[in-house]
């Protein structure tokens, strides 16, 4: 099997739009929560979210202008424009845009989406029933369809391997990621553009997932600690948005080209729960046997993990994992570091196992868990270092990275430092 | 120029990010100002909703330049 190194970054965040501007932000333990400011959210039970700081694009804020032209803007939902400017980014991080054909046809894009252009949806079932049929326009379909950020990147840059796309709720970019992997492995592509996208902090995307009981709801008045995974007091995510695009390939090639290597993926786990449409299995089954695949796949032992990004939505479901993982790793549980980043960004469903990736990337490059922030009253006593309120400078070679979605669909990536 | 002419020069404008110098009569929405075939199925409904003018898919087809277009909406309104 081909071994499969990162080469490229890309990320855009509720901290900033950039793979570095979010990374120091999020090691310095800010918070991407606020008050809700794209519409007016007051009549919802959640009025605050994790938004994509917009801007002139200066000091990490996100222009638009900056990714794709009005012209093109104005057909895409904003999942869309998020996944557009995080593999923008990573291709260029990684040098990667090539003019001859050859490469790219060996180039291939696999960035998924947990919902996809849910406001363009309702949107235009607005527009339907007030003005009727004839007003839909003709770029609401594929504006809004999952599979359009890898259309559209492949447009863009000539991309014409693989061209694929994930569905699986918020295990999306880390089953994107681990995918493209694989296909690179089995040799249907030299490099995939692979990750995930969510633009879902929109009225009906806010209402839906308070029907769900899943949303944070009491700190209306202070968003900034409400996504506060492990603690006693959390009381249900913070929804986030944004995209993370990394560039995966095949490790001869990309030492055949000089490239800057971050890291090696290797090993990917995944398992279903079959157990409830939203909630995990008491005894997190599931995701322990997605850790457990991806290590066997690696052919790394539990205890050789120093760094785990934890799924922790800072739901009820945060203990559970935190179980499994302790599980996982037994005696050496007290050895290892899990954080969970969502405190920071809020949970950004597709595209978190992709972001949270990145981070888990950049823990390795630079020796540092990043912090659990939020984390005043730990509602069990862990046996794993949290990284409680501050980051956790130590040893990091060997990461794993845990995403558990909707359905009960489970996705666990590990990846390390690169050896020859 | 017309009030019709400015209205659907300030639609052609904005839906297709093109210089106002570039609309001209004969100017072709697809082979010089850019279009694909959706933008142009868009450009037809913005003209309907701005004229308050129903243009049925066999008339659209012949819609194919700038001056077309006044001449069309020029007539139906």
């Amino acid at each position: 099997m081909r071994r499969v190194v990162v080469t490229g970054l890309g990320m855009v965040s509720p901290l900033a739009c950039g793979t570095e501007e979010t990374w120091s932000r999020l090691l310095a333990g800010e918070s991407g929560a606020g008050t809700i400011q794209r519409f007016d959210a007051s009549h919802l039970a959640t009025s605050y979210a994790c938004e994509v700081p917009l801007g002139d694009g200066s000091n990490g804020t996100f222009n638009p202008d900056d990714w794709m032209s009005p012209k093109e803007r104005r057909k895409v939902d904003d999942f869309i424009l998020f996944g557009m400017a995080a593999a923008d980014q990573a291709v260029r991080d990684a040098g990667w845009t090539p003019e001859d054909e050859e490469d790219r046809l060996r180039t291939g894009v696999l960035i998924g989406s947990g919902i996809g252009g849910l406001s363009s949806i309702a949107d235009t079932a607005v527009l339907l029933k007030e003005k009727g049929p004839r007003r839909v326009s003709p770029f609401f379909i594929p504006g809004s369809l999952i599979n359009l950020i890898s259309g559209q990147v492949s447009i863009r840059y000539g991309f014409k391997g693989p061209n694929h796309a994930v569905v699986t709720a918020c295990s999306t970019g880390a089953h994107a990621i681990g995918d493209a992997a694989r296909l690179i492995q089995w040799g249907d592509a030299d490099v995939m553009v692979a990750g995930g996208a969510e633009a879902a902090i929109c009225e009906i995307g806010i209402a839906g997932f308070n029907a769900c009981k899943a949303l944070s709801t009491k700190r209306g008045d202070d968003p900034e600690h409400a996504s506060r995974p492990y603690d006693a007091d959390r009381d249900g995510f913070v929804m986030g948005e944004g995209a993370g695009v990394v560039v995966l390939e095949d490790y001869e090639h990309a030492k055949a080209r000089g490239a800057k290597i971050y890291a090696e993926i290797l090993g990917y786990g995944l398992s279903g729960d079959a157990y409830h449409i939203t909630a995990p299995a008491e005894d997190g089954d599931g995701g322990y046997r997605a850790m457990v695949a991806a290590l066997k796949r690696a052919g790394i032992a539990p205890d050789a993990v120093d760094y785990i990004n934890a799924h922790g939505t800072s739901t009820m479901a945060d203990t559970i994992e935190l179980g499994a993982v302790e599980r996982l790793l037994g005696d050496k549980a007290g050895m290892a570091t899990m954080s969970s980043t969502k405190s920071s960004i809020g949970h950004l469903l597709g595209a978190a196992g992709a972001v949270e990736a990145i981070f888990s990337i950049l823990a390795i490059r630079d020796q540092v868990a990043p912090p659990t922030i939020n984390l005043d009253t730990p509602a069990v006593t862990p046996k794993l270092n949290l990284a409680a309120n501050a980051k956790h400078e130590r040893e990091v070679n060997v990461v794993l990275s845990n995403s558990f979605g909707f359905g009960g669909t489970n996705a666990s990536l590990v990846m390390g430092k690169v050896s020859d | 120029m017309s009030d019709i002419a400015d209205r659907v020069k300030k639609i052609v404008v904005e839906h297709l990010s093109v210089e106002e110098d570039k609309v001209t009569e004969n100017a072709s929405f697809i082979d010089d100002l850019g279009a694909d075939s959706l933008d142009t199925v868009e450009l037809v409904m913005a003209f309907e909703e701005e004229f308050g003018i129903e243009i049925p898919d066999d008339a659209a087809e012949t819609i194919q330049t700038f001056g077309d277009a006044v001449k069309f909406i020029t007539e139906a309104s």
